[in-house]
């Protein structure tokens, strides 16, 4: 409480010490967050400042590149169509506005009801035990060695047309292994820990225990896991669709690749049909890379660097 | 070098038996619940080619009987589990009369051949940088350049796949677009036609190298704070040995083992990655198959593709639980 003026080196170590008492405040954190909620707010303030009535077929010319570079046919980007247009005339400003918040929805919506199950389950086979634990054990075991998009294959090309939702929810039926896994195992050791027993002792209830003693210690891995799971549903949704499977109305991220792969966009040199698209996608899974690694830190003190 | 205790054995076959038979039964049961009728897909098709299909009342009948599906469900059911067993998968309909089995077995070596050789170097490049990024001596440029390319890892192959392509195939136009081999070229084993694999499948192995080493770094990083700090790199540091042999003979062999657990655990996302690198790249493998057969809606296909799949997954992933004793003495099988 000094009013002398600190050094330079005292300021660093000062912000450094205080970075430390707050590790949620992790930069790779913030920019990761970052970088989702601006595909977020492009998606809201898309719709309002944008014309979503773009991305239907024939909207405006067919294969117009973006402002500033010239297509095939000697066309130049025109102001209506600031990031070009596809092979069948849609904007791709308003095709990537409505696409990639619809990507992120499946990914989050996927992963919420998996992660729920995860938690239920898990908690439930750590708790419990017995034939309990045996039977989720052995489930968990089982599907996570079934890669999800197979079955979904099976799946969507035996119905044909999916809604996002119904995409979502399919996918959620394969990432909830994983943390129910990971969370039966934190609970099996929290189960020891004095402070769990402590609860029991003073008479807690076991809902008490489960989700006021135990759970706010699981955060860290619980946010781990969830992003874990949105990047494998979001990968595994943008693989259906780049088969050509997904919801075929609505416009997403791989889906308008697919459609871009099989019009020969590579070889019209119409790179920004799959290029915008593939950018996107990039984004959201640096975003998710960087939450990801900033999660570690949080969870995982010796990571952080001293320097 | 630990016995592996029966108990074990039973409880992981146990594991290995359940994923193949929920896999096989999932893949059986959601083509039967669809409205789809394969027999009205088989007539649809004939009545496109022809034109026209007279009494097509007795077609589908005896299209049905052909395809076995006016039987009883659970005799469907015990025929189809059978058939799985020996690999038998019925015959594919859009590709009549060939049998499912054989087209595996022409698309899988492609997907075998391309699947081992990125895993490997993947796995090689991935556990030495992620060492590097660890080690106090490894150069500045080092630490700096792969966090960089760090980014990568968290994108799927497809999309690395598309950009290559671009660069490399339809830009620069080094290496071809799509196809595992030249039209030019008679397969065998004759110099040409090795050099054109190898040349076609740069680019779909490179993709799926450069989004997945970063998965084995990061893995590779954690386990290598942890041995650092650890008595027996110290005492190598005292006794004066030299850094790159604490780094590869102490650090890395220790370090390296647990990886070879999430290699198992990883191997059925690194599968699904690859056959839709495979369908970009038009490479001859499952993904082709595959996707060729969700164009034409050829269950059987569909359905062989996934279960030959599963059944690899699920195979290495028991394999690797199996050795694991033999390579990392540490660790001792309980009986779960």
């Amino acid at each position: 409480m000094t009013d002398t003026p600190l050094t330079r080196a005292e300021k660093r170590q000062a912000k450094r010490i205080r970075r430390f008492d707050n590790p949620w405040l992790n930069p790779k954190l913030i920019w990761g967050a970052g970088l989702l909620i601006a595909i977020v707010a492009m998606g809201l303030l898309g719709r309002v400042f944008w014309d979503p009535d773009l991305v239907f077929t024939g909207s405006a010319q067919l294969k117009l590149p973006p402002l500033g570079f010239e297509n095939l046919r000697g066309q130049s980007g025109i102001m209506s169509n600031p990031l070009g247009t596809d092979g069948g005339g849609r904007d791709m400003l308003a095709l990537i506005i409505i696409g990639a918040p619809n990507t992120l929805f499946v990914g989050l919506l996927a992963s919420l009801i998996g992660m729920s199950i995860g938690i239920f389950l898990g908690f439930s086979a750590g708790f419990v035990g017995g034939r309990t634990d045996d039977v989720i054990r052995v489930l968990a075991d089982v599907m996570i060695t079934i890669p999800p998009l197979l079955i979904l294959v099976v799946f969507q090309t035996a119905y044909g047309d999916v809604s996002l939702t119904m995409m979502a929810l399919l996918i959620a039926g394969f990432v909830w292994q994983s943390p129910t896994r990971l969370i039966r195992a934190q609970v099996l050791s929290m189960k020891q820990s004095g402070y769990v027993q402590m609860a029991q002792l003073s008479g807690a209830s076991t809902g008490h225990i489960m989700f006021r003693e135990m759970l706010p210690n699981l955060v860290p891995y619980l946010f781990g896991s969830f992003i874990a799971s949105v990047t494998t549903s979001i990968v595994t949704a943008v693989g259906l669709e780049v088969l050509g499977l997904g919801p075929q109305r609505i416009p997403t991220l791989g889906r308008t690749i697919y459609e871009a792969i099989n019009a020969g966009a590579l070889i019209q040199n119409l790179w920004w049909w799959w290029g915008i698209p593939t950018l996107l996608l990039g984004i959201i899974f640096i975003g998710l890379l960087l939450i990801n690694l900033g999660l570690d830190e949080v969870s995982n003190p010796r990571l952080r660097r001293l320097s | 070098m630990g016995r592996i205790p029966r108990a074990y054995l039973i409880n992981r076959l146990t594991t290995l038996v359940l994923t193949i038979l929920i896999a096989a039964t999932i893949i059986w049961i959601i083509p039967r619940l669809s409205p789809v009728d394969p027999a009205e897909i088989a007539l649809g098709r004939m009545a496109a080619g022809a034109g026209s299909v007279a009494n097509s009342e007795e077609i589908l009948a005896q299209l049905r009987a052909n395809m076995g599906i006016d039987q009883p469900l659970i005799v469907q059911y015990l025929k189809y589990i059978s058939g799985a067993l020996m690999f038998d998968f019925g015959l594919s309909t859009a590709a009549f009369p060939t049998p499912v089995s054989t087209l595996i077995l022409n698309a899988l070596p492609w997907t075998l051949g391309l699947m081992i050789l990125s895993l490997i170097i993947t796995f090689f490049i991935g556990n030495l940088l992620g060492a590097l990024m660890v080690w106090d001596r490894s150069p500045k440029l080092v630490r700096v350049a792969i966090p960089a390319a760090m980014v990568f890892t968290s994108i799927p192959p497809i999309l690395s796949g598309l950009l290559l392509m671009w660069v490399f195939a339809a830009k620069l136009q080094w290496f071809p677009l799509t196809g595992a081999y030249s039209i030019f070229v008679e397969p065998g084993w004759t110099w040409d036609f090795v050099t054109s694999v190898l040349h076609h499948g740069f680019l779909p192995a490179l993709s799926i190298v450069i989004v997945t080493f970063g998965f084995w770094a990061l893995g590779m990083r954690g386990l290598m704070i942890t041995v650092q700090g650890e008595d027996y790199v110290k005492l190598a540091e005292a006794k004066g040995l030299r850094p790159r042999y604490i780094l590869y003979r102490y650090m890395i062999r220790n370090a390296i083992l647990p990886q070879i657990t999430a290699f198992a655990l990883k191997i059925g996302l690194l599968i699904a990655g690859q056959v839709l690198v495979e369908r970009i790249f038009a490479y001859n493998g499952m993904g082709k198959l595959l996707y060729d057969a969700i164009l034409n809606q050829d269950f059987p296909v569909i359905q062989g593709v996934s279960y030959v799949i599963i059944l690899m997954t699920a195979l290495s992933v028991f394999l690797v639980d199996l050795l694991y004793p033999f390579i990392d003495p540490r660790i001792r099988h309980e009986a779960a």
